[in-house]
């Protein structure tokens, strides 16, 4: 390699747009990627430690800003630790109600995913719909739970607020109006040629590696690897409802992009039938907990990005031994190593972006040229470069 | 008023930097530049550098490992400036308040103008403090 010249590209670690700052590494040598690392911890905010300090019923709002993507995902793995813990079942009720919450959130997660992947394909259209068809799920959420985001509608044993009979026709209702405006994304995202010739067969993670890197979540089924938590070790309302895995085999950006929005159909269909049951099903929403005994519990349920992994164990006082949190993103990062080496600088952004990394930094990227340090290019110019790509494509293909 | 001033209030620029938060506060920004509230239509644009704005919004408890970079960044940022706290980590910890790799919050480490509370705020609070921002401007 000494012979070579290689290069250097820093990606983070701050994004103007949004999320956690993290830092990426891209070794280049002319436009081909050879090499990436992973720097983390700028977001380390010590919450395992927190959790230590706190009683078991204030961990519950703590986990909830684990991520605030994730808001819901992150206290049904820490209750489902708990009631794993305690030997608690909950009320139907409040499974329901939990199935309703995680749904509307994974919809919420995709749509945000979707329109920043258009951002940086240059397809800023496409950011700004989906952000507008966005805006119903939280009004949604606001309805529910009375917050837009940070729902706090979890607790040990059930949930801390019902959902009206009342307000029931109205919620489903605002659903519904949901299917015609994903309707429009998946059309104009699955019937648009340049986008087929820019995501498709880029950035693929062969099934072999995604079992291998121990991917999660959408970024395994759309490798081809059907492992749903939600399916596989049923909680909430998961095992009541009807509704299937969505996969698909090819493993590139391109899947990962058909996955997302296929899963957003199956979560209507999900909160639909949740929503109905409700008017049935008339149990309490949450048993009350006496006490956490001594032992140990584990929740894993599907975040939107993948399995969330919750680790509890308890001496018998209030307040947890230890807590243990890993969220989906540790685990596809890692998969970066067999996707982005070997595609070119301009793919780079869109490859990272597919993961759904708990987004990071790839707009305040720069180009170092490894021997010299110096700076060649800055995080405005991958995007470009990225945009201009697409604009490229477009031009050849449409004549324009 | 100076030419300088008035045009600072006409269209603000705004650097966002996520100093250790959960995304809820950023992505609550990030709202307001969408559709639905469009704040640029009142000329506010995200801008990707710090020497292109005149507002820092800052969000997020101040770990210690951002903690030279938001320093390196308030000096990057010309003058006049204002510095905008956005949530309650920003404002004061918040649930993060007694943990080990805690900074902050921001008005330790560098002087701030508005505050923004709330887990996350709303994007019209956030909308409302940056003008409540502007209007104090002299």
């Amino acid at each position: 390699m000494a012979e070579k010249k290689r290069t250097i590209i820093p990606i983070g670690p701050y994004h103007p747009l949004q999320e956690e700052p993290e830092f990426f590494l891209l070794g280049v040598e002319g436009e081909k990627v050879v090499d990436i690392e992973w720097k983390t911890g700028y977001n380390h905010r010590g919450i395992e430690r927190i959790a230590e300090t706190k009683s078991y019923d204030q961990v519950t709002f703590l986990v909830e800003r684990v991520c605030g993507i994730c808001s819901t995902s992150h206290p049904i793995a820490y209750c489902n630790a708990m009631e794993d813990l305690a030997g608690i079942e909950i009320p139907e009720r409040a499974k329901y109600i939990r199935s309703i919450i995680a749904e509307l959130e994974r919809i919420h997660s995709h749509l945000l995913w979707v329109g920043l992947a258009g951002h940086f394909l240059g397809y800023n259209t496409v950011w700004m719909w989906s952000w507008k068809y966005r805006e119903p799920v939280l009004d949604i959420m606001e309805a529910i739970s009375g917050n837009r985001q940070n729902y706090a509608m979890l607790k040990i044993g059930g949930v801390r607020r019902d959902i009206e009979e009342s307000d029931i026709p109205k919620i489903l209702k605002m659903v519904e109006k949901l299917v015609p405006n994903l309707d429009l994304l998946t059309g104009a995202i699955t019937d648009d040629p340049v986008l087929h010739v820019r995501l498709k067969g880029v950035g693929i993670l062969t099934k072999e590696e995604a079992r291998n890197y121990g991917a999660t979540g959408p970024t395994a089924r759309a490798s081809g690897l059907p492992f749903d938590a939600r399916r596989d070790s049923p909680y909430a309302a998961y095992d009541l409802v009807d509704w299937k895995v969505i996969t698909r085999q090819e493993g590139d950006v391109f899947a990962k992009v058909v996955v997302r929005l296929l899963e957003m159909y199956e979560s209507v269909k999900i909160i639909k039938e949740c929503l109905m049951r409700l008017r049935k099903v008339k149990t309490e929403i949450a048993i009350k907990v006496e006490e956490i005994p001594p032992g140990e519990g584990i929740g894993h349920p599907e975040a939107p990005r993948g399995e969330v992994f919750h680790y509890i164990r308890s001496d018998g006082t209030n307040r947890p031994v230890r807590h243990k949190i890993r969220a989906p993103s540790f685990c596809n990062v890692p998969t970066f190593r067999a996707t982005v080496i070997g595609e070119t600088i301009s793919d780079a952004t869109i490859i990272l972006a597919a993961v759904d990394p708990c987004y990071c930094c790839t707009e305040r990227m720069a180009v170092v040229d490894k021997r010299t340090g110096k700076k060649e290019m800055n995080g405005f110019d991958l995007i470009r470069l990225s945009q201009e790509k697409t604009k490229d494509l477009r031009r050849k293909m449409l004549g324009k | 008023m100076k030419l300088k001033d008035w045009a600072f209030k006409k269209s603000p620029w705004i650097f966002h930097l996520g100093a250790g938060s959960c995304n809820n506060c950023d992505i609550e920004l990030l709202d307001c530049i969408t559709p639905k509230f469009d704040v640029e239509r009142f000329g506010i644009l995200l801008v990707g550098s710090p020497r292109h704005a005149d507002c820092l919004v800052i969000t997020g408890i101040v770990t210690k490992k951002v903690l030279p970079r938001l320093k390196r960044v308030y000096k990057q940022t010309p003058d006049p400036k204002i510095v905008i706290a956005v949530g309650a980590c920003a404002c004061s910890g918040g649930i993060f308040r007694d943990g080990y790799n805690m900074a902050g919050p921001v008005d330790r480490v560098i002087p701030v103008d508005v505050y923004i509370p709330g887990c996350p705020p709303k994007p019209e609070a956030i909308i409302s403090g940056i003008v409540k921002a502007l209007g104090d401007m002299k």
